[in-house]
């Protein structure tokens, strides 16, 4: 018995070792250029980095390959999963390394950035960061790229449009502890909404929280008038539900993140107010909608990553730019060579349908705009409030 | 005196073999810039350096780990929480002091207000052979502190908890690991700890490149460096095992009864171990955060000492050769050779099933629960790796007249 | 801050408390009445209580809610009885430490099988329409499921304590948990034995999944993990293998992290709430090991 297993195990160990082997030898006489994709596809960030896959593997679906010197490059992407972690994220960089990728696209989630950007930029291979947020993705990287607005810039926007909207004199803020992402979205958003003479309590819970009713029992005995949740989808989820059978009437404000159809179906038929920044309005771009739907609704395979609906999450028309971008680069480039494209990176221009992309010297996208979507808890959609600008800060 | 002899040999052998070690590792790392045309497995930048570095720094966590719960029979699951006071702890000295307002943003700059690395570029330059001088010093320094800071917090909680019994003392440790993570995540101390966000900007293995003057690398060093400190620890691990002390450890694993019966300290011999595994695992906590280039509490999880636990299993538990190896086949498999399991394949136009992310972990859980259930010994049992194990294995390999009959009577 | 503090929060905070407290007493009945056997800490209830609330959301997709939750809880129970099985008989003479790492094994098998097959993604645990009905306690909007906790935990205790000390099982059970080896000697079929007590175990889990899950929604592949480990400091403090124990632990558990999670926010100290349970946990563990009623050995199961 224990001689069998062994054996057993043994063959499944070989096998998988001559599965690997082969898999990087699938050649033929086709050129090939390959475009990594760090995202997450499992732990916290996951339903995040599925949807941003989704906006890429569309627009590869649209344009698969690359017309370079009279040549025909196909254009292949490959998938590597970081785990939400900061550390599986170095393996996970040092994968797509290894697979010969010419630049990165990625990731969701900003800790992850910073953990496996240090590998590509060892190995001289351009990122472009899809919706990483935080500054120190580029900061002190002078591979890495990106093509959405810091968080200084969203928190900006947020606290403006609490203080113009709702007049807003008290703000509950709530992150998970530990979490870069959440907690520097509120430290800005403080900031700037202090600055203004309002007042700003801050709250934190711990990883794996379920419970919020403590919490939002807080934010409404401490007379919050609106009440700031940049939080994981997960725990946004759960936020909302509880606030549903709790009552709360204050507006709730949403980073990026809380753009996802798990959030918009868990507010679906409840009072809640859900204001959420993001990058992307459906509508924007009807031919880019019409596209992404018919490919979302064909695919079972996108429609379960994309939660079961075809409701567009701004990170999916961003990843969908993202390969656009990386596109330009290589058509500037001339090449699918690593070191041509990062020269050729920094003056890029490319007309999406999250609006214009440039590039300023430190790699960040010259943007100045965002999108504040409403909830519409009765129909379950997004409905766009307003277009902000930042206080120019 | 014949005993001490062959100690002796021993030692010069060990000592000769982690130097060959160390010179393979080099030689490989550089081949590809003497060769040119190699396959892509041995450029610098491939999967394979990746999983040597990340082997080489779970070795010594995994020994540390097996120093306590292997050889002196003692259940914790506090290893996470220890390896996060060493990363950070390395992490907050090391970081340079004009890297400090950018790693800090939030909180308008560090409160600790020298860095080890500017301490030891004022003593030996900046450039050229002082700067490299400097930084060795100043990683090593910060490597042992963060060993110390690890080792003085087991000392503080070994106080109470060592005087529970086996899984209390299990989850006591690992309760200990959650306050610990807690702790760190805190915003208060953010000015020290920077609160939710990583701390980065310190000196990484990629910093142990020897650079020419034009910026281009010529002798790589990046996965040597973890491979000497772990070495030179596991080494000390070994002595430390060989010693009265480690019998006298082994003897508690034993019996504690009759171990204290024979006049053995049983508190004092249990927190000696205790606190000696906390150190190797801080100081394998610096080098986690010198290889992921960050120092996060996030990552910290129980999570990551249930891994490191099972990969002792995995090696056999008592064993230090056993849980090297079972550590760099571990690494190896979830971070490289499986990870095909996770993407969708087609051969042809068909569709291989099964195959789509998170498989690959559904897998590797399926093999250990194998393992612990039907191969409780592990790769090495209790035994360690030696020449004449390696000799043997390789003459049953050979179909000789001796081995074949042998094999059939096992079944 | 006195603007907190006014009754309505209070009201608020100690129902949200109890309610946690119930949920979290129904898994810790089943952590000690394993220990009290065994002597295993089975690490692997939690993350079967989290495939509780992930099956309920797949079964309840197909079968209407009346229907699902008896399928659901029924499931639980071969799956807490398949796990004994599989995991733990084997190892039944192997040192305790291996009975341990297998337990962690399985957690950790059945966390990645669930990221596996939810594929990372949150999920949504179904409405069930007659638990979330809102009603007010003293002005405080509150979950029908939240009064209905503890109620439920109570009934489900005195049958339980009423089949340990008044059915055979029952009795096996006490003389099994009394001395492993002597039982075996009187004919007492262990496995037997074993195997009910997780049944048993599990089934209590699923229930209070449901709860649970219906309180909070969401669901992710480490949803089981805290309160697991919660559930098991919780029968620590009341001292391992006694059920009284482990529902007073559970409750004061709830409860206090409740109350530190309720604290002002300018204290910032909410943090804590789960590092305040784990340094109970060692509190306790140094100064009275066996608990608030371990040493009545009598109450052992």
């Amino acid at each position: 018995m224990k001689k069998m297993i062994a054996i057993l195990l043994a063959v499944c160990m070989v096998l998988s070792l001559c599965a690997c082997g082969s898999s990087g030898s699938g050649a033929s006489d086709e050129k090939v250029i390959k475009i990594g994709v760090f995202e997450p596809s499992s732990g916290d960030s996951a339903s995040g980095g599925k949807k941003e896959i989704l906006g890429m593997q569309y627009a590869n679906s649209q344009v698969p390959e690359v017309e370079l010197n009279g040549e025909t490059y196909k254009i292949e992407l490959v998938l590597a999963d970081n785990g939400s972690s900061t550390d599986k994220a170095p393996s996970a960089a040092s994968s797509l390394v290894s697979a010969g990728v010419s630049v990165v696209l990625g990731s969701y989630g900003s800790g992850v950035s910073i953990a496996g950007g240090p590998k590509f930029e060892e190995a001289g291979i351009p990122a472009i960061g899809v919706t990483c947020t935080n500054p120190n993705v580029t900061a002190g990287n002078s591979y890495y790229f990106r093509i959405c607005f810091l968080d200084n810039f969203q928190a900006d926007v947020l606290a403006n449009f609490a203080m113009d909207t709702f007049d807003a004199k008290v703000a509950y803020c709530l992150g998970e502890s530990g979490n870069e992402y959440d907690q520097g979205l509120i430290a800005f958003f403080t900031q700037v909404f202090e600055a203004a003479g309002g007042k700003v309590i801050t709250d934190s819970f711990p990883k794996n929280n379920s419970d919020f009713n403590s919490y939002l029992n807080k934010a409404k005995s401490e007379g919050a008038d609106v009440i700031f949740t940049p939080v994981s989808i997960a725990y946004a989820v759960q936020i909302m539900k509880q606030a549903a059978s709790l009552g709360i009437e204050a507006p709730f404000l949403g980073s990026d993140t809380l753009d996802d159809n798990m959030v918009l179906e868990a507010v679906k038929g409840t009072d809640l107010k859900l204001y959420v920044s993001t990058f992307y309005q459906e509508g924007g771009s009807p031919e880019f909608d019409e596209g992404i739907k018919a490919y979302i609704n064909a695919n079972s395979e996108a429609l379960t990553a994309n939660g079961g609906n075809d409701t567009i999450s701004a990170v999916t028309a961003m990843g969908y730019d993202a390969y656009f971008v990386a596109l330009e680069a290589i058509k500037k480039a001339g090449s699918g060579d690593k070191a041509a494209i990062m020269a050729a990176l920094p003056d890029v221009t490319y007309t999406g349908v999250s609006g214009d992309i440039a590039f300023d010297e430190q790699g960040d996208a010259v943007r100045d705009t965002a999108y504040i979507k409403t909830a519409d808890t009765a129909s379950g959609a997004w409905a766009l409030e307003t277009v902000q600008t930042g206080s120019g800060s | 005196m014949l005993q001490q002899k062959t100690n002796r040999k021993g030692a010069a052998g060990a000592v000769l073999g982690i130097l060959a070690l160390l010179l393979g590792v080099v030689l490989l790392e550089n081949l590809s810039a003497l060769i040119p045309g190699l396959p892509g497995v041995l450029q610098p930048t491939s999967q394979l350096f990746t999983v040597l570095k990340k082997g080489a720094v779970y070795a010594l966590v995994v020994v540390s780990m097996n120093l306590l719960n292997g050889f002196t029979g003692l259940f914790s699951l506090g290893q996470a929480g220890f390896m996060l006071l060493g990363a950070y702890t390395y992490a907050i000295f090391t970081v340079p002091m004009d890297a400090k307002d950018q790693v800090y943003y939030l909180y308008g700059g560090s409160a600790v207000k020298f860095s080890l690395v500017d301490l030891f570029e004022g003593i030996f330059g900046t450039s050229g052979a002082g700067g490299g001088i400097a930084l060795i010093f100043a990683v090593l320094t910060g490597l042992v502190l963060a060993g110390l800071v690890a080792a003085l917090f087991a000392a503080l909680i070994g106080l109470p908890v060592l005087r529970l019994k086996s899984d209390y003392l299990a989850i006591a440790t690992l309760g200990f690991a959650e306050i610990i993570r807690a702790i760190f995540q805190w915003q208060t101390l953010g000015p020290i700890t920077n609160g939710a966000n990583m701390i980065k900007g310190f000196p990484t293995f990629a910093d142990f490149n020897i650079k020419n003057s034009s910026g281009q690398v010529v002798l790589r060093l990046s996965t040597m460096v973890p491979f000497l400190v772990a070495a030179v620890c596991i080494a000390l691990v070994v002595l430390l095992i060989r010693s009265s002390y480690g019998r006298a450890f082994k003897a508690i694993r034993d019996d504690e009864v009759a171990a204290e019966a024979m006049g053995i300290s049983l508190f004092k011999h249990k927190m000696l171990s205790f606190v000696i595994s906390s150190f190797f695992a801080g100081v394998g906590g610096g080098l986690f955060a010198m290889y992921v280039a960050n120092a996060q509490a996030m990552v910290f999880t129980s999570t990551m000492t249930y891994e490191i636990m099972l990969i002792m299993v995995i090696g056999g538990i008592g064993s230090i050769s056993g849980s090297v190896i079972g550590t760099f086949l571990y690494v190896a498999c979830s971070e490289w050779w499986l990870r095909f399991l996770d993407a969708e394949t087609y051969i042809g136009s068909f569709k291989v099933p099964l195959l789509r992310s998170g498989f690959r972990m559904v897998v590797f859980s399926v093999v250990i629960m194998i393992v612990v259930l039907f191969f409780s010994k592990g790769i090495m049992g209790e035994k360690e790796l030696s020449w004449a194990m390696v000799r043997g294995f390789f003459q049953k390999l050979r179909p000789g007249k001796k081995a074949a009959p042998a094999e059939k009577k096992e079944d | 801050m006195e603007q907190l503090f006014t009754p309505e929060y209070i009201v608020s905070i100690l129902l949200s408390g109890i309610s946690l407290g119930g949920q979290l007493a129904l898994i810790a009945i089943g952590y000690t009445m394993v220990y009290g056997i065994l002597r295993l800490i089975n690490f692997a209830h939690g993350d079967l209580f989290m495939v509780v609330g992930l099956m309920g959301i797949y079964v309840c997709a197909v079968l209407p809610t009346y229907a699902a939750i008896p399928i659901v809880i029924l499931i639980t129970m071969g799956l807490g009885f398949a796990i004994e099985r599989a995991a733990y008989k084997p190892l039944r003479s192997a040192p305790r430490m291996s009975a341990m790492i297998s337990a962690i094994g399985v957690s950790y098998l059945l966390q990645n099988t669930a990221t596996y097959v939810t594929g990372g993604q949150p999920m949504t645990y179904p409405t069930i329409e007659t638990l979330n009905r809102t009603i007010n306690i003293m002005g405080t909007p509150t979950k029908l499921v939240v009064i209905l906790t503890p109620a439920l935990v109570l009934v489900l205790i005195v049958l339980l304590t009423q089949l340990i000390n008044h059915t055979k099982i029952g009795m096996a059970m006490r003389a099994v948990s009394k001395d492993f080896e002597t039982s075996r000697l009187m004919g007492i079929k262990i496995n037997r034995v074993i195997s009910t007590t997780f049944v048993i175990g599990s089934a209590l889990a699923a229930v209070g999944a449901i709860l649970y899950f219906t309180t909070y929604p969401a669901i992710t592949p480490t949803s089981g993990s805290m309160p697991g480990l919660k559930a098991f400091v919780a029968a620590v403090f009341g001292g391992i293998g006694s059920i009284p124990g482990a529902v007073i632990g559970a409750f004061l558990i709830g409860i206090c992290e409740t109350i530190i999670k309720g604290l002002p926010s300018s204290w910032n100290v909410s943090v804590f709430s789960d590092a305040f349970t784990f340094a109970l946990l060692i509190i306790i563990l140094t100064c009275k090991p066996t608990g608030l009623f371990g040493e009545k050995a009598t109450d052992k199961v």
